[in-house]
C-alpha cells in the first residue's frame, strides 16, 4: 500500500442538542454524527464513501476540510495531526486540501469571472505576481479542459458540466494533494457524468492527487474508487478494494445496499434483499449493532455487544458479528 | 425555437413507457404539453394528443382541469415544491377526492386515510393530521404518490421522482409504484435521464435528444440491440457496478436547439457520422420487433436486409 497522505483514526464529531428555547438550554442529547471512525488514504488513490443521508457522509468531509473540530480522535495529513494546527499551519494545511461540491450552481459565486474565482486561492495561498497568476489560471483552465480565454467569462456562462470543470480546476489551482468530492456528479446528466469522473481519473494520473469521493451512486463511486467504505449511522461498516467490495461484499448493510442499486440491464438477475424502514436517528442510535434493527440475519448479541472491525482477508475489513465464529 | 419536434408515442392501460435523454432535450416539455400546461409564450404548433379516446389539444383550460389531477396526475422530482408547507396532509391528498369526486366529510377521512395506506404511511389517521415538514423525504414522495392517486388517475406522469432519494430508498419507492401500479392498471410515463430505472420499471423506452425522439421500442430491445449512434453511447457512458473498463465519453456538447444543425442533429457528435448524415435528415426506419430508429445507419441496413 502507497504511504498514506490521509489517516483518520478513530474519529468523532458529536453535536450538542439543546432543550429549551432558541437552543439557549442545557445539553440534553447529542448528534452522534461521526462515532470512532478510522481510514487512510494513500498517495493517488482515490478512497469512496457511500451511505444513505444521515450517515455522516458530509460531517467527515467538513472534519478533514477543518471546517468543524473534531470531538476527539485524529485526523494525521503527512504525518501531522491536523486537529491541532492553527494560524500559519492551518493555512498550509487548507493550501493542500481542497474540495468540490455537488451543486456547480451554488458553488461558484455568480459575481465573479471564472478568472478571478480560480485566482481567489491562489490570492490568498500563495505569493505569485499577478502575471504568474494569469498563467496559472490558464494552466489548470487547460488541464479541465477548458480554454485559457474562458477566464474572462461569468459561471452563468457555462453548462453545468463545465461549471464543475471550473470548480475542479479552482481545487486544482494551489496544487492541492488531497481533493474532497461531495457528491460530485449527482447534479449531472449521464453523458457528462462519464465526462466528468473520466476527467477525474486523467488528473489522477497525471498529477498524483489522491481523492476522498463521496457519493451515493454506487456504480459511480466503485468505477473512480480504489477502495471504498461503507458508513452507516456515524460508523464504517465495511471497508474493502473496490472490485472485492462489489464481488463479495460481507456485512448484511453493504449486501442490502448493493442489492438496492438499479440495474444496468433489464435482464440482470437482482437478488431482491428488501431495507424496511428508514434510517434510525443518530440522537438515539440503536445499542448493539446499529444496523441491528433492519437487519435480516440480526441475532441475539447483536442488540447488546457492538461488533468489532475483523479483517476479513487482506485489505478488506467489516464490522459484524456474523463474522466472530470464523 | 423547436423545444419538442414531431415526436409521436402512445401507452397503453397498465404500461409503462420511459422517456430518456440528457437535460435540455425537450422531456419535460414533452410532459408539460401532455397536460396542456406549456409555459407562457410556448404553443403547441401542430400534432394532436389522443387521451382515453379524446383528443385534448383543443380543450380549453377549464375543461383539461376537471382532467387534470382526475384522469391524468404528475409526480415531480422535488417533493417540497408540489407539497404546500401550509397545509396538512390531509387537506392536500384529500383535495383531487374533494373536486373531482365529490367526496366530503366521513367518506373523504376514510379515503385519505385508504390512500396514505396504499403508500404506505404508518398510522395514517394521526400522521394525515401532520404537516409536510415532519415527513421524512421518502415519505414525502409517497404523499405526493397518494396524492396522484386520489383523483383515480388513468395516466401517471413521473418527472424524475427518485433523483433526490438515496438507493435504498429509491428502491422501495419504485416497488411501491409497480405494486400501485399493478392493482390499479394505471399507465406510468418515467420520464428521466436514470437508464437503471429504465431498466428495472418500464416496458418501452422512447430516447430523446435535442426534442426528437431518436429511437423507441422495447426495454429488452432497446439495451440488448441499440439502434441508434446515441442509444448506443449513453448505454456505455453509464458506470456498471463491479466493472472499471474507461467510460466512453461522447464528444462535444447537445446542439443549441435555436440554431440546430443541418441533417441529423446528433451528426456532430457522432462517431459513425458520414456525408449524408450531415446534409439530409435521417428518416425513421422501423424494424421487425417494431424497434424503430431514426439514423442513416438502420435505414441503410434495413435496405440490405
Amino acid at each position: 500500500m502507497p504511504e498514506p497522505v490521509l489517516e483518520v483514526i478513530d474519529l468523532k464529531k458529536h453535536f450538542p442538542v439543546r432543550s429549551s428555547f432558541l437552543g439557549m438550554g442545557s445539553v440534553s442529547q447529542w448528534v452522534r454524527a461521526v462515532d470512532g471512525i478510522s481510514f487512510s488514504v494513500g498517495a493517488g488513490e482515490t478512497l469512496g464513501v457511500v451511505g444513505e443521508s444521515g450517515c455522516g457522509k458530509t460531517t467527515t468531509a467538513k472534519l478533514i476540510l477543518a471546517q468543524e473540530s473534531a470531538t476527539s480522535g485524529e485526523i494525521r495529513f503527512q504525518g501531522q495531526d491536523v486537529t491541532r494546527l492553527k494560524g500559519r499551519d492551518l493555512m498550509e494545511y487548507r493550501r493542500s486540501v481542497q474540495a468540490v461540491f455537488q451543486d456547480p450552481f451554488s458553488s461558484l459565486s455568480p459575481r465573479m469571472r471564472v478568472g478571478d474565482i480560480i485566482s481567489e486561492p491562489l490570492e490568498i495561498h500563495t505569493d505569485l505576481s499577478r502575471y504568474n497568476i494569469r498563467t496559472r489560471v490558464g494552466e489548470v483552465l487547460e488541464l479541465v479542459g477548458l480554454q485559457p480565454e474562458q477566464a474572462s467569462l461569468f459561471p452563468h456562462e457555462f453548462s453545468g458540466g463545465q461549471r464543475q470543470r471550473i470548480a475542479i480546476a479552482r481545487a486544482l489551482a494551489t496544487e492541492a494533494k488531497l481533493i474532497i468530492l461531495d457528491e460530485p456528479v449527482s447534479a449531472l446528466d449521464v453523458s457528462i457524468r462519464a465526462h466528468i469522473l473520466t476527467l477525474l481519473e486523467d488528473l489522477q494520473k497525471q498529477l498524483g492527487v489522491s481523492y476522498v469521493f463521496i457519493g451515493h451512486d454506487l456504480a459511480a463511486v466503485a468505477h473512480i474508487s480504489h477502495r471504498i467504505a461503507v458508513m452507516y449511522l456515524g460508523e464504517i461498516v465495511e471497508t474493502a478494494e473496490s472490485l472485492d467490495l462489489c464481488n463479495d461484499p460481507q456485512h448484511p448493510y453493504t449486501q442490502v445496499l448493493f442489492a438496492a442499486s438499479l440495474p444496468s440491464h433489464p435482464d440482470e438477475d437482482k437478488t431482491v434483499l428488501n431495507l424496511s424502514g428508514e434510517v434510525p436517528s443518530a440522537i438515539n442510535p440503536p445499542t448493539g449493532c446499529s444496523f441491528h434493527p433492519r437487519c435480516e440475519s440480526a441475532m441475539p448479541q447483536c442488540s447488546t455487544f457492538e461488533p468489532t472491525q475483523k479483517t476479513l482477508s487482506v485489505g478488506h475489513m467489516a464490522a459484524c458479528h456474523l463474522h466472530e465464529e470464523r | 425555437m423547436k423545444a419538442v419536434d414531431d415526436i409521436t408515442f402512445s401507452l397503453k392501460e397498465g404500461e409503462t413507457l420511459g422517456i430518456v435523454g440528457e437535460s435540455g432535450c425537450g422531456k419535460t416539455t414533452t410532459c408539460h404539453a401532455l397536460f396542456n400546461l406549456l409555459p407562457p409564450g410556448g404553443q403547441l404548433m401542430g400534432g394532436s394528443i389522443h387521451f382515453d379516446g379524446t383528443e385534448i389539444t383543443a380543450k380549453s383550460q377549464k375543461e383539461m382541469q376537471k382532467i387534470r389531477g382526475k384522469e391524468m396526475a404528475m409526480i415531480l422530482q422535488d417533493p417540497m415544491a408540489s407539497l404546500d408547507p401550509l397545509f396538512s396532509i390531509f387537506d392536500q391528498v384529500g383535495e383531487p377526492a374533494y373536486h373531482h369526486r365529490k367526496l366530503r366529510r366521513n367518506s373523504l377521512k376514510t379515503q385519505v386515510e385508504e390512500l396514505l395506506g396504499m403508500v404506505r404511511i404508518p398510522s395514517p389517521s394521526i400522521r394525515m393530521k401532520e404537516f409536510p415538514h415532519q415527513m421524512s423525504g421518502g415519505m414525502r414522495q409517497r404523499i405526493v404518490g397518494a396524492m396522484a392517486l386520489a383523483g383515480g388517475p388513468k395516466l401517471i406522469v413521473a418527472d424524475e421522482p427518485t433523483t433526490n432519494l438515496d438507493v435504498t430508498i429509491q428502491l422501495q419507492y419504485l416497488e411501491l409504484l409497480k405494486e400501485l401500479q399493478d392493482q390499479t392498471g394505471v399507465a406510468l410515463i418515467f420520464v428521466t435521464h436514470n437508464l437503471g430505472i429504465v431498466a428495472k420499471m418500464c416496458n418501452q423506452i422512447a430516447v430523446m435528444y435535442a426534442g426528437k425522439i431518436v429511437e423507441q421500442g422495447t426495454t429488452r430491445d432497446i439495451f440488448n440491440q441499440p439502434q441508434h449512434p446515441y442509444t448506443d453511447a449513453l448505454l456505455k457512458s453509464i458506470p456498471v457496478l463491479g466493472n472499471k473498463d474507461p467510460l466512453y465519453v461522447i464528444p462535444g456538447q447537445p446542439p443549441n436547439l435555436a440554431e440546430p444543425p443541418d441533417g441529423c442533429l446528433f451528426h456532430p457528435r457522432c462517431p459513425k457520422a458520414d456525408q449524408r448524415c450531415r446534409v439530409e435528415h435521417p428518416p425513421e426506419v422501423v424494424l421487425q420487433n417494431a424497434q424503430s430508429s431514426v439514423c442513416w445507419m438502420t435505414h441503410k441496413e434495413e435496405q440490405h436486409a
